[in-house]
């Protein structure tokens, strides 16, 4: 269970925003972060590293208190026992695969369990090349290993899918979720991809200004909850046109083009670039904005 | 002409590099990460001598260590350091005379590496120290290089600052550049052309080393 209240003062490109931020998560969770770029979420990240210090509040974990204001407590990164995938993956250009994940073993800690997330992530012929050539995803691949080395308490992932094609997402989000629960860890993610928080996380808060606007289960947040579909995809709206009394639709779903028929009233409130979700009643498809 | 005074120059411009490389590590670091309100005036203090007339460096060593002074004599009473006129003072005006050269590399090498690294390497529970001896000086290793040849041949080329401490005492303070100075002014130009070619290659050498090593020219013909 880790705790946190913050409030921090950011300088961000559209001006100043007040963070202020109050969130639980609990022990073995897989936690998402949703909103528009600016919001606020890689800042709750440093923030939750301790590379950057908040202006108040408090971070507790069930063992001990990383930050609290108050009482004068800021943990440095060093002692929070964190596992920090970051946007540009910040992996050692100077060292191999296996030197990226050997460095980060503590002192006493056994090196079994580098030869082990090499294993689980696939990158057991890689494992002596340099960063510098490897693909997009196999360095994502070396930084969610090098993460993990240390058993954190809880791993954060800042975007970690969006330099990604969408096959190599796919296949990365499963990767994520086998880690997320072989090690029992406590993770937050951060994530703009309606597909990839539905298909990872158990709990979303969505912040808009610095502020937490909505919290809960994906599917509540989404409204995909309280259909009875026999089937549900997410896409992205690229076209309404009408025909005649009806209107055509056309989606974007994964890679495919999709032109699905709404009546009238459906159609009224969707708009190119509208992220929609279509779900299937027995035979006829239901379209809803997200 | 004598190899005397080459040898000399060799042994003040290996020892200046060696204590430089190992000052200036800390010194380019703590420049690189520091906000502290001091750091322009520690800059600019750094790059004086890339300004300032070596004579006026030296001219101010040459007061302060003589033994004429309190503090050259205090030096001399107390530790039997005596840094005018002697090998070791060479070496301590060389030491501040390129100083620039070594620190300047090694702090905009610092400066550019992405600070994702060296937060990554802290998230991982490493230290500062851990972090700047594993992650960050291998991946300067060219500036570093750069530094450590640019010093050399700095020291190499010096003149003033070491005329107006060292003096011209063979064997001791005579380094090739005086050597030159002092052969022109007897009017031997053979033996001037001696040392003159002999610092004129060294120079060139040590320069086309940095280039063919940071210009990747070398690793083009290794498999």
């Amino acid at each position: 269970m880790i705790d946190i209240r913050i409030r921090k003062n950011l300088q961000s490109a559209q001006g100043r925003m007040d963070l202020h931020l109050d969130m639980s998560l609990a022990a073995g969770q897989f936690v998402t972060l949703f909103g528009a770029s600016g919001a606020g979420k890689t800042s709750t990240l440093r923030m939750l590293c301790g590379l950057m210090t908040p202006d108040a509040g408090h971070i507790t974990t069930t063992q001990k208190t990383w930050f609290d204001h108050r009482r004068h407590i800021n943990l440095p990164p060093q002692q929070r026992n964190i596992g920090y995938v970051s946007q540009d993956y910040a992996l050692f250009p100077n060292m191999t695969v296996r030197k990226n994940l050997e460095f980060a073993l503590d002192k006493k800690q056994s090196g079994t369990i580098v030869d082990e997330l090499i294993d689980i992530v696939e990158l057991g012929e890689l494992q002596y090349r340099k960063p510098g050539m490897l693909s997009g995803g196999q360095q994502q691949r070396v930084a969610l290993a090098r993460a993990l080395v240390r058993k954190p308490d809880l791993l954060l992932l800042d975007e970690p899918l969006s330099a990604l094609d969408r096959e190599m997402r796919e296949k990365l989000q499963q990767y994520i979720l086998d880690v997320h629960r072989k090690y029992q860890l406590t993770t937050l993610l951060i994530s703009h991809d309606v597909g990839e928080i539905m298909k990872l996380s158990d709990r979303l808060y969505e912040i808009q200004d610095g502020r937490i606007v909505r919290e809960g289960t994906p599917a509540d947040i989404f409204g995909l909850g309280k259909s009875s579909a026999r089937f549900r995809f997410t896409g992205e709206v690229t076209g309404v046109q009408k025909a005649d009394i009806v209107y055509i639709v056309t989606l974007r779903i994964g890679h495919d083009q999709v032109k699905i028929i709404a009546d009238p009233s459906e159609a009224a409130d969707l708009q190119p670039g509208d992220k929609v979700a279509v779900a299937s009643k027995a035979f006829n498809p239901v379209i809803r904005k997200i | 002409m004598e190899w005397g005074p080459v040898i000399l120059t060799l042994q003040l411009a290996a020892v200046t590099t060696a204590i430089l490389f190992v000052l200036a590590i800390p010194l380019a670091y703590w420049l690189s990460q520091t906000r502290s309100r001091i750091k322009p005036f520690a800059e600019a203090l750094v790059s004086m001598p890339l300004v300032l007339p070596p004579t006026v460096l030296g001219f101010y060593m040459l007061l302060a260590f003589s033994p004429n002074n309190a503090f050259g004599e205090w030096l001399d009473d107390r530790f039997g350091i005596r840094l005018v006129f002697s090998f070791s003072g060479l070496v301590l005006a060389s030491v501040l005379y390129s100083l620039p050269f070594m620190v300047h590399p090694i702090q905009s090498g610092l400066s550019a590496l992405p600070q994702a690294l060296s937060e990554a390497a802290y998230v991982l529970g490493k230290s500062r120290r851990t972090t700047l001896f594993r992650v960050l000086l291998p991946n300067i290793r060219p500036a570093m290089l750069t530094g450590i040849v640019l010093t050399f041949a700095h020291t190499i080329g010096e003149f003033g600052v070491v005329l107006m401490i060292g003096g011209n005492i063979p064997g001791k303070t005579r380094v090739a550049s005086i050597a030159v100075y002092d052969e022109v002014e007897a009017l031997r130009y053979m033996a001037a052309h001696g040392y003159s070619l002999v610092l004129l290659g060294i120079s060139f050498g040590t320069l086309l080393i940095v280039y063919l090593v940071n210009g990747g020219y070398l690793k083009r013909f290794s498999p």
